[in-house]
């Protein structure tokens, strides 16, 4: 449904995109992960025939974003940023207008407004002027206005940002239903939206491409290179120098000493279980062992460890 | 054709929503009324000196006294006016993201650029609506020729035209309006004195300037004569204009 192809954007000197290149297949939600200023928005951009690539190129629902801008933005809906409204309009006239340019033909329109404002839960404000909505509204009706002409393929751009928990539950919901008719590409640096919402994850970073996979995959792929916690009650002694000296180990660091109790955050190489060798030794020396246990890797270290990966490349 | 509408449309709603197109209608009609009144005076005295000359009374024209200096002194509240309707129409869509939306949804940059043009277009019409309870008065109580009348009309839409495209291309460079709003008069401004020089020119720059003066142009409409070469100006000045904006809004993208 989209297919992006050594896609590259560069302002005058610097290079926003760098060869980026990814496909979407039909009903799939994929989420667009990275710091601010990675190259997400402008990736969207180019998606959505707002800007050209400087490099490579990109096809939306069967159509070339540069060769045929208008077939591509006829399936295209995008909410950007900033959701576009206009502030002297009331809902329902913004809808309307977004409908009329949008090519909803006339008859279809009235119908096409109310199911989209019915869908965003936006139908209390249909005649409140877009000025005097709150973050949370606003962002809804810029939701409503991209899904207006059902379009094939959704380009959101931080669907969530700025609403309370409660409204990023119910968009993160809606997102999810939308999945599935509609093509989605929703950007975001908030982790945990991209486990609960997307299928698959591009983590981008300083313009690049650095994974793409599913949540899970990305979660079970550094599984290998895994912290343990362990909590160990020795006296005086120096553990953290005997637990170096393990074989497997890369690195220790203590968390908390509480009284004659130690915690340490382990890491080992990557692939290796090291959980017997550390059992082993602390047991010999004749410590406490209290508690030995992995820990499980949330996205955001993931997402911590592939970029700062990629940087120590370079 | 329905997209053009379509933009045309929104940018009138938003004109007629905020105070601009409130502000711009009823003070341009307060301003034509204070020429209108002096002009009225103007005539009248003229006239009754006329009809007392020791000639013997003398018959004075109103389209040649009054109504045709009355379409030049037209040409004073656009330069200040127009700026005003066109300074908002991209800048505004650029600070706010909304040309987001526009950029990209299925229009054609022209599409957009002729809308807003359109929208421009009908705000001026109604601006001008105003002055024809001017003209119905003079009817009313005089003879006046309605041919010249009709040309003048037609020479201060061709003219606000040219403003408008002009004003719509200098806002599509910027995301700032009092920016827009400001280049656009002094443009403006320049095309209307850009002949005063032309005195202390040699003939061949003299008429150069004379062609480029924007005013111009206006006076044989004014007078009731339609001149194709005014119409070519006028009408090439507007197309230029929109061709730049075009080209302006496509640049955009690729500066980012």
């Amino acid at each position: 449904m989209i297919e992006v192809q050594h896609l590259t954007k560069r302002y005058g000197p610097t290079t926003a995109v760098d060869d980026v290149s990814f496909r979407v297949e039909r009903g799939e939600v994929l989420g667009f992960l990275g710091p601010n200023g990675a190259g997400k928005t402008t990736t969207m951009r180019v998606l959505t025939g707002y800007m050209p690539p400087s490099e490579g190129n990109a096809i939306v629902a069967g159509y070339d974003v540069m060769t045929q801008p208008i077939e591509a933005k006829r399936r295209t809906g995008y909410l950007p940023e900033t959701p576009p409204l206009y502030p002297e309009m009331t809902v329902r006239d913004y809808l309307s207008f977004v409908a009329r340019i949008k090519g909803v033909p006339r008859a279809e329109r009235g119908s096409r407004v109310n199911a989209a404002m019915e869908r965003t839960r936006i139908a209390d404000m249909a005649n409140r002027h877009c000025a005097k909505l709150s973050k949370g509204y606003r962002q809804r009706v810029g939701l409503a206005q991209a899904i207006m002409h059902n379009p094939d393929v959704l380009i959101l751009d931080e669907p969530t940002a700025g609403l309370d928990p409660k409204q990023i539950n119910e968009t993160r919901q809606l997102i999810k239903d939308l999945g599935g008719d509609h093509t989605v590409i929703l950007s975001t640096h908030i982790l945990p939206e991209v486990s609960q919402t997307c299928h698959r994850v591009v983590i981008i970073n300083k313009g690049r491409v650095v994974a793409v996979d599913t949540p899970e995959n990305l979660t079970a792929r550094l599984r290998g290179s895994e912290t343990m916690f362990v909590q160990v009650d020795a006296a005086g002694a120096d553990v953290r120098t005997a637990l170096q000296a393990v074989p497997g180990v890369t690195q220790v660091a203590a968390s908390e000493t509480r009284g004659t109790v130690t915690s340490f955050e382990i890491n080992s190489e990557t692939g290796r279980d090291v959980r017997r060798e550390l059992a082993s030794t602390i047991v010999r020396q004749g410590w406490g062992l209290l508690e030995l246990r992995p820990l499980r890797m949330s996205l955001e270290e993931i997402f911590l460890h592939l970029t700062t990966e990629e940087t120590a490349h370079e | 054709m329905n997209n053009i509408l379509a933009i045309a449309h929104k940018e009138l709603k938003s004109y007629f929503a905020s105070p601009v197109a409130y502000v711009v209608i009823g003070f341009s009609a307060i301003l034509f009324g204070w020429f209108f009144i002096n002009l009225l005076y103007y005539f009248d005295r003229t006239q009754m000196q006329a009809g007392s000359g020791f000639q013997g009374p003398q018959a004075i024209n109103v389209n040649e006294i009054m109504i045709s200096p009355l379409f030049l002194n037209v040409s004073v509240i656009l330069l200040f006016t127009l700026p005003l309707i066109t300074m908002r129409t991209y800048a505004e869509e650029k600070r706010s993201g909304t040309i987001e939306l526009l950029l990209t949804s299925p229009l054609t940059d022209l599409q957009i650029v002729m809308g807003k043009f359109l929208g421009g277009l009908v705000l001026y019409g109604a601006m001008l609506a105003v002055t024809l309870v001017h003209m119905a008065i003079l009817f009313a109580y005089g003879n006046p020729e309605w041919r010249p009348i009709a040309t003048g009309y037609l020479g201060l839409i061709l003219m606000g035209a040219c403003f408008l495209s002009l004003g719509l291309f200098v806002s599509s460079l910027t995301r700032n309006q009092i920016v827009a709003g400001m280049v656009t008069f002094a443009v403006f401004l320049m095309f209307w004195v850009i002949n005063w020089i032309a005195t202390f020119m040699g003939p061949t720059s003299q008429a150069v300037l004379n062609y480029l003066s924007i005013t111009e142009h206006l006076n044989d409409f004014a007078r009731g004569v339609i001149d194709t070469k005014h119409v070519v100006y006028y009408l090439s000045f507007i197309a230029f204009s929109l061709f730049l904006t075009v080209r302006a809004v496509d640049s955009e993208r690729w500066r980012g």
